[in-house]
């Protein structure tokens, strides 16, 4: 593969690629349904670590 | 590991440390080897002597699972990150020195500015904030994962090793070994030893994301996850090269211009994973938890930490306007670098507003002040850098001191400030200590800091300003008006003015170096609380009431 033809291919489906990538990664955060999750890993740091480890353990 | 496999790995590197002295065909390269063999020797010392036989038989050097989290090796990288937080800086002032006053270029070689210079750069940014970046990123992980640091005693290596990187790299540049590559200087057979080292570095985070007790996995390790990683990719290609024997020289893979893509794709996400990925990293655990407040929104820290990943990667090019560079690359470059001031701005807006309620705290809390300050600064610069990317401002502020002006309210502002914070909240934590010495103290610290970024900066931009106009002013017959050393006399007063910056930003640091000090010994500074019971700040001398009230 020449550099004329890598050069066109990044300015075509590479890029539709890369931004198909980066979109449904926006999406996946976006979702209404990433909701519980965000809300869950939101207050990691700030929960009591080692009550949540007695929880895990019981 | 068992001890006799690793004292055994000490043996093989000090044997090749050997090889090294006797092959040498230049003494720099030698005293490397002899640098390399004292390494390895104290190393295979410490092994054994540490080493312990275990009830089953085994001979390991104990790992003291019994504490919840690896934090030895944390208090090891607080020490190390002020240790070369100070050294880097006073470098940096050394140079700024001599850039002002010539003579103090003392006439050797090793003291040249040409060699101080990466020296200052390699030990704030590698020595200073890589330590900053290990030691927060090793806390953070076992906190938000709730899992102790995986391999036991590898964390040690990677800390030890990273160590041994930072001195072959400063020694090499004083004794003139550099592959002339900016922020990649170090040589062929150190960039191996790095490779090494990040690799452990890479199995220990990635080790205990895996053994994690948490179900998510917290927003800051998936930003330290990507500065590792990146990091990695970054160094492996931009350091291809072929060793020309086995001596301290190497020549790159690449050529001409594709070499010079490759250099300054590596030296812009080198800020971008290094000193914005891994930064932020910090940012959005430490600023949390000061605050005793979740981030802001994390589904924006998501969208933050994608469009960073995404843009990022392509900003390079900027470095390279008006070269050999096809246009359309050098366009592609801006392009991005304008896109990224989004992302940016997301993420400072995210962490700001996570004082939202409790923005007294700005008062109050010196910790969260200097946060507040980094986050300003960080927004300040990523404004500057796009604007700075765009072709037009570019033929002007390219190669001028603006530059470094830009940089440094990055590196000053941003980095900086949010790493003494850090080690602010980490010193009582880790040393188990009730608090910090002395929170006025921080207070002097922080202001000494400010007035040293805010000389620095405008210095630099009145200075770069100029120069970049100097340059380029012609008459009206067609000739420069300015010779090259007309402009250089031009700048020497700024010159003096960012030396002053630098100095009250280096004293600073030595405030801090001494709270963090007598923290760790125990000690707690009789001082008036900053705040009183009505919740008035105390900073100053409260105002009597008036009278009539």
């Amino acid at each position: 593969m020449d550099y004329n033809e890598l050069r066109h291919l990044a300015d075509s489906w590479g890029l539709v690629f890369l931004f198909a990538c980066f979109a449904l990664a926006v999406w996946m955060a976006m979702r209404p349904s990433a909701r519980r999750y965000h809300d869950d890993a939101r207050m990691i740091p700030l929960l009591d670590e080692e009550l949540r480890d007695e929880e895990a353990d019981r | 590991m068992n001890v006799l496999f690793q004292t055994g790995a000490y043996l093989l590197a000090a044997f090749m440390a050997l090889f090294m002295i006797a092959t040498a065909t230049t003494w720099p390269f030698a005293a490397h080897g002899v640098v390399i063999l004292a390494a390895a020797a104290i190393a295979a010392v410490y092994t054994v002597g540490g080493a312990r036989f275990t009830p089953n038989g085994s001979w390991i050097l104990p790992d003291h699972p019994e504490d919840r989290y690896k934090d030895d090796v944390i208090r090891a990288g607080v020490i190390a990150t002020s240790f070369w937080g100070v050294v880097g800086l006073l470098v940096g002032v050394v140079v700024a020195a001599q850039l002002s006053f010539p003579l103090l270029n003392l006439d050797t070689e090793f003291t040249t500015f040409g060699r101080l210079r990466p020296l200052h750069t390699s030990a704030v940014i590698f020595a200073f904030g890589g330590n900053a970046l290990i030691a927060t990123s090793f806390w953070v992980v076992q906190r938000t994962c709730r899992a102790r640091l995986a391999f036991g005693n590898l964390a040690w290596f990677v800390f030890w090793g990273y160590q041994l990187f930072i001195v072959l790299a400063a020694t090499g540049y004083v004794f003139g070994i550099t592959q002339s590559r900016e922020y990649a200087e170090p040589e062929w057979y150190v960039d191996l030893w790095l490779t090494v080292v990040w690799v452990a570095y890479l199995a220990v985070f990635l080790g205990t994301l895996v053994k994690r007790r948490e179900p998510h996995i917290y927003v800051a390790n998936w930003f330290y996850l990507a500065f590792i990683v990146t990091i990695a990719m970054l160094h492996i290609v931009n350091n291809l090269a072929v060793p020309a024997g086995f001596s301290a020289k190497s020549y790159s893979l690449f050529s001409g211009v594709q070499d010079a893509l490759t250099q300054w794709w590596y030296g812009h996400n080198a800020v971008g994973f290094f000193l914005t990925a891994g930064f932020l990293g910090m940012m959005y655990y430490f600023v949390p938890k000061q605050a005793n407040r979740p981030v802001y929104s994390y589904r924006l820290s998501i969208v933050h930490f994608w469009s960073l990943i995404f843009l990022y990667i392509w900003a390079g090019p900027h470095h390279l306007h008006f070269t050999a560079l096809p246009d359309w690359a050098q366009t592609l470059g801006m392009v991005f670098s304008v896109m990224l001031w989004m992302p940016s701005w997301g993420g400072m807006i995210n962490g700001l507003m996570t004082l939202d309620n409790v923005w007294d705290k700005i008062r109050t809390d010196p910790i969260i002040r200097m946060f507040v300050a980094s986050l300003a600064f960080y927004g300040m610069s990523t404004f500057e850098g796009p604007v700075m990317s765009i072709r037009a401002v570019n033929s002007l502020s390219h190669y001028t001191d603006w530059t470094i002006g830009h940089v440094h309210s990055g590196a000053l502002g941003w980095n900086g400030m949010i790493t003494f914070a850090c080690l602010y909240f980490l010193t009582p934590r880790l040393w188990k200590r009730e608090r910090l010495y002395s929170l006025r103290m921080i207070n002097w610290h922080f202001w000494l800091a400010m007035a040293g970024i805010v000389l620095y900066a405008s210095s630099m931009w009145v200075a770069g300003i100029m120069q970049g106009l100097m340059w380029r002013e012609f008459n009206a017959e067609g000739y420069l008006v300015y010779g090259f050393s007309e402009v250089v006399a031009a700048m020497h007063p700024y010159y003096v003015i960012r030396l002053l910056g630098g100095l009250l930003y280096f004293g600073g640091s030595l405030v801090m170096v001494y709270n963090l000090w007598r923290t760790i010994r125990g000690d707690v500074r009789a001082e008036a609380p900053l705040v009183d019971s009505s919740g008035k700040s105390a900073e100053r001398p409260l105002p009597q009431p008036a009278a009539a009230e």
